[in-house]
C-alpha cells in the first residue's frame, strides 16, 4: 500500500511545465528545483517527500525529455491521472516513477485530501471520503522497473551500458 | 478474426505474434534506432559498452548544431567517438548532411514503408508519413534498442482519418493539423491512421507536417497509408527492399472520422496549448508581433519554404519584426537556393538559419525575450517553449507566419497576397 497528500493538476500538463527547455542542460537537481515554476512558482518548496500527483486528461503530453525523473527526485510517490501521454508513460518506466491511469481520479479528490495506492488489485482509494477507482493495469514487467528504479540498472546488470550515473570517458 | 490496422501489421511482423489487437503489450524488433545529439550530453548519456547491430543505428546532430555552446560542443565530440567506436555509417554531422533528423531521415529515406523506427524525440512520429511504425521514446529506451535491437509498445486503438477533397491555395497541413486539434482535441494512448482519396493530392512534405504533429495530438503512433507517390519517393532515394503495409479491409478501428480538405480554412492555436485551442486566424487578425519563426522537422520542409516566399515575394517584412526560417536540413536549404525562395525571403528580410532544431524548442537561434509574442510555424507553442515564459507563442501555417511578418501583426495570407483562395 502506497499513501501520501495529493496535489492536484488538470488536464494536458505538458513535459516543458515540468522541465522547462533551458534546464534540458542542466543537473538533475537544478531540474528538480524548476518543476511547475512557470505555472505554479513555488511548489517544489511545499512538496514533501511521499506525495502523490492527482492529474487531469493527457497528463505529460510533450516532448521526451526525463520529466518523470524530476518527479521522481522530489519524491513523489506517484502519479495518478485520467489519461496519460504514452511517452510520460515510458519515461515513467524508463526513470523509475509509479504512474497510474484512473479513470475518475480527478473529480474524487480535493487538494490536500490522502490517496492510498494498491499495486495488488490496482486500485486507487480517497481515504478522506471513502471513494474507491480501479485503475487501469500496469503490466507486471513494467511496474517492477518503475518500483526499481528504471531502465537503467537493467542495461547495466546485462552488461549493455557501463555501471556508473553520468558521463561515460571519451 | 477482425484484420489489422497498418501499425498493428507492423507490429505483428515485428514480434512473433500473428495478430495484434488493442490491449496487448508487444515487444518487437527495432528497425532503426536513431540517436541525437541531445544523446550525448555529458549530464545525460551513459556508456555503451555494445550494440545491437551499427546498420540499424543512425546518428544525426540536430538539437544545437552547428555546436551553440561548450556542452554542445563537447556532446557532439563524445558522439563523433561513439560513431567511430562502433563503426557507425548513416551519420550525419555538422556540414552538408546536417539537419534535423526527422527531416534527414525524409531526405534520405531512411524511414521505410512497413518498418518500425524509435528516436529519443517526441516528433518521431513525423517517419509515419512513410507508413512507418515510428514513436518517440525516451533516452533509457532508446538505448535498450540500441543495446538490444527490441523496444516494447501497449498496443492502442486506431482513430482513422479517411481524407478527401483537396487543400486550397493558401491553405497547409498544418491548417489541417490544427483542425483536427481543435475538433478532436488529445489522442491520448491512441493511433491514428490517415488515409483516403485525398492522399495522392497530399505532397510527401505535407504528409510529414500532419505526421509530425501527430506528437501534439498525445498520438501514439501518427501513420500514412503508403500509396505511388510515397513508394516512388522512397525507391528514389534508398535501395533497401521494404514491405509496405496497407490496412486489412477488416482493420478494426475505434472510430472513422471523414475530413473534407476543400473545407479547411487557416487557422491559428492560441497561446500555451494546441488541444481545443485553435481560432479562425480572421478571429485574432491585428495582435501585435515581434518574431515570426518558420522552421522545425512539421514545417522546415521545401513545402513551407516555397509556401513563405509565395506570400513575402515583392515584400518586407514590418519594422520591428525578426522574421526567421531555418530550413529542417541542409539539402532543404540548398534545393530552396536552387529554386531562388532564399532570396525572395531574404530580400523581403527573413533571416534565413542553418538547419537545426533551434528556436523551435528555445534552444538558439531565435529565443523569445519576456513578454514577447511570436507567431510560429513550428511544432509546439507550449508555455516557456521557445524561451521565456512570459512570451505569448501562436502556432500557425508558414502561409499565416509569413503574411503577419509582412504586417507586423497576425494576418490572414490572403489579405497580403490579395489571392481569394
Amino acid at each position: 500500500m502506497i499513501s501520501g497528500k495529493v496535489w492536484k493538476f488538470g488536464d494536458n500538463i505538458n513535459t516543458d511545465l515540468m522541465l522547462p527547455g533551458p534546464l534540458l542542460f542542466a543537473t538533475e537537481e537544478e531540474q528538480k528545483r524548476a518543476v511547475f515554476s512557470a505555472n505554479r512558482p513555488g511548489w517544489v518548496d511545499e512538496v514533501q517527500l511521499g506525495n502523490i500527483i492527482v492529474g487531469g486528461l493527457n497528463y505529460g503530453m510533450g516532448s521526451s525529455r526525463p520529466a518523470s525523473r524530476s518527479l521522481r527526485n522530489l519524491g513523489i510517490a506517484a502519479l495518478i491521472a485520467e489519461s496519460i501521454n504514452g511517452l510520460f508513460f515510458r519515461n515513467a518506466v524508463n526513470f523509475g516513477l509509479l504512474a497510474l491511469e484512473c479513470p475518475g481520479v480527478h473529480a474524487a479528490f480535493h487538494e490536500g485530501q490522502t490517496a492510498e495506492v494498491s499495486l495488488e488489485d490496482f486500485t486507487v482509494r480517497n481515504r478522506d471520503t471513502g471513494a474507491l477507482l480501479k485503475a487501469q493495469r500496469v503490466p507486471a514487467v513494467l511496474l517492477d522497473m518503475m518500483l526499481q528504479g528504471g531502465l537503467y540498472p537493467h542495461l547495466e546488470q546485462e552488461g549493455f551500458i557501463e555501471p556508473k550515473v553520468v558521463g561515460g570517458s571519451l | 478474426m477482425p484484420g489489422m490496422t497498418i501499425v498493428e501489421k507492423i507490429f505483428a511482423r515485428n514480434s512473433e505474434e500473428e495478430r495484434v489487437k488493442p490491449g496487448d503489450f508487444v515487444v518487437v524488433d527495432v528497425d532503426l534506432a536513431v540517436m541525437l545529439d541531445m544523446s550525448f550530453l555529458a549530464t545525460e548519456r551513459r556508456n555503451i559498452l555494445k550494440v545491437y547491430d551499427p546498420d540499424r543505428i543512425a546518428v544525426v546532430f540536430d538539437h544545437m548544431i552547428p555546436a551553440a555552446d561548450r556542452r554542445s560542443a563537447e556532446a557532439h565530440a563524445y558522439g563523433r567517438d561513439f560513431v567511430r567506436r562502433f563503426g557507425i555509417k548513416r551519420f550525419h554531422d555538422v556540414g552538408p548532411e546536417q539537419g534535423i533528423s526527422h527531416a534527414v531521415v525524409a531526405d534520405r529515406a531512411y524511414a521505410l514503408p512497413g518498418t518500425l523506427l524509435v528516436c529519443s524525440d517526441s516528433h518521431t512520429c513525423a517517419s509515419g508519413a512513410f507508413n512507418c511504425a515510428a514513436r518517440g521514446i525516451g533516452a533509457p529506451d532508446l538505448l535498450a534498442a540500441v543495446t538490444t535491437g527490441k523496444t516494447w509498445f501497449r498496443v492502442g486503438e486506431t482513430i482513422r482519418y479517411e481524407l478527401s477533397g483537396g487543400l486550397r491555395l493558401g491553405v497547409s497541413a498544418k491548417d489541417l493539423f490544427l483542425h483536427l486539434a481543435g475538433t478532436w482535441g488529445h489522442h491520448t494512448n491512441q493511433n491514428v491512421e490517415f488515409g483516403g482519396p485525398a492522399l495522392p493530392g497530399l505532397s510527401i512534405d505535407a504528409r510529414r507536417t500532419i505526421a509530425a504533429m501527430g506528437a501534439e495530438l498525445s498520438a501514439e503512433f501518427a501513420t500514412f497509408e503508403p500509396d505511388d507517390r510515397l513508394i516512388d519517393y522512397v525507391r528514389e532515394r534508398n535501395s533497401a527492399p521494404f514491405v509496405p503495409q496497407y490496412p486489412d479491409e477488416d482493420a478494426q478501428y475505434a472510430e472513422c472520422r471523414a475530413v473534407n480538405l476543400d473545407e479547411i480554412r487557416p487557422l491559428v492555436a492560441l497561446p500555451d496549448a494546441v488541444i481545443r485551442n485553435s481560432v479562425a486566424v480572421s478571429e485574432i487578425v491585428g495582435v501585435p508581433i515581434q518574431q515570426a519563426f518558420i522552421g522545425s522537422c512539421a514545417n522546415g520542409t521545401l513545402d513551407d519554404l516555397a509556401e513563405a516566399a509565395r506570400v513575402v515575394k515583392g515584400r518586407k517584412i514590418a519594422p520591428g519584426v525578426r522574421f526567421l526560417v531555418t530550413p529542417a536540413t541542409q539539402a532543404v536549404f540548398n534545393a530552396a537556393l536552387r529554386w531562388g525562395y532564399v532570396a525572395t525571403l531574404m530580400e523581403a528580410g527573413a533571416v534565413v538559419t542553418p538547419a537545426t532544431c533551434g528556436a523551435c524548442f528555445g534552444g538558439h537561434m531565435g529565443v523569445l525575450g519576456p513578454g514577447e509574442t511570436c507567431v510560429t510555424a513550428s511544432t509546439r507553442n507550449f508555455k516557456g517553449r521557445m524561451g521565456d515564459p512570459s512570451a505569448r507563442i501562436y502556432m500557425a501555417s508558414p502561409a499565416t507566419v509569413a503574411a503577419s511578418a509582412i504586417a507586423g501583426r497576425i494576418a490572414d495570407a490572403s489579405e497580403i497576397t490579395g489571392d481569394t483562395g
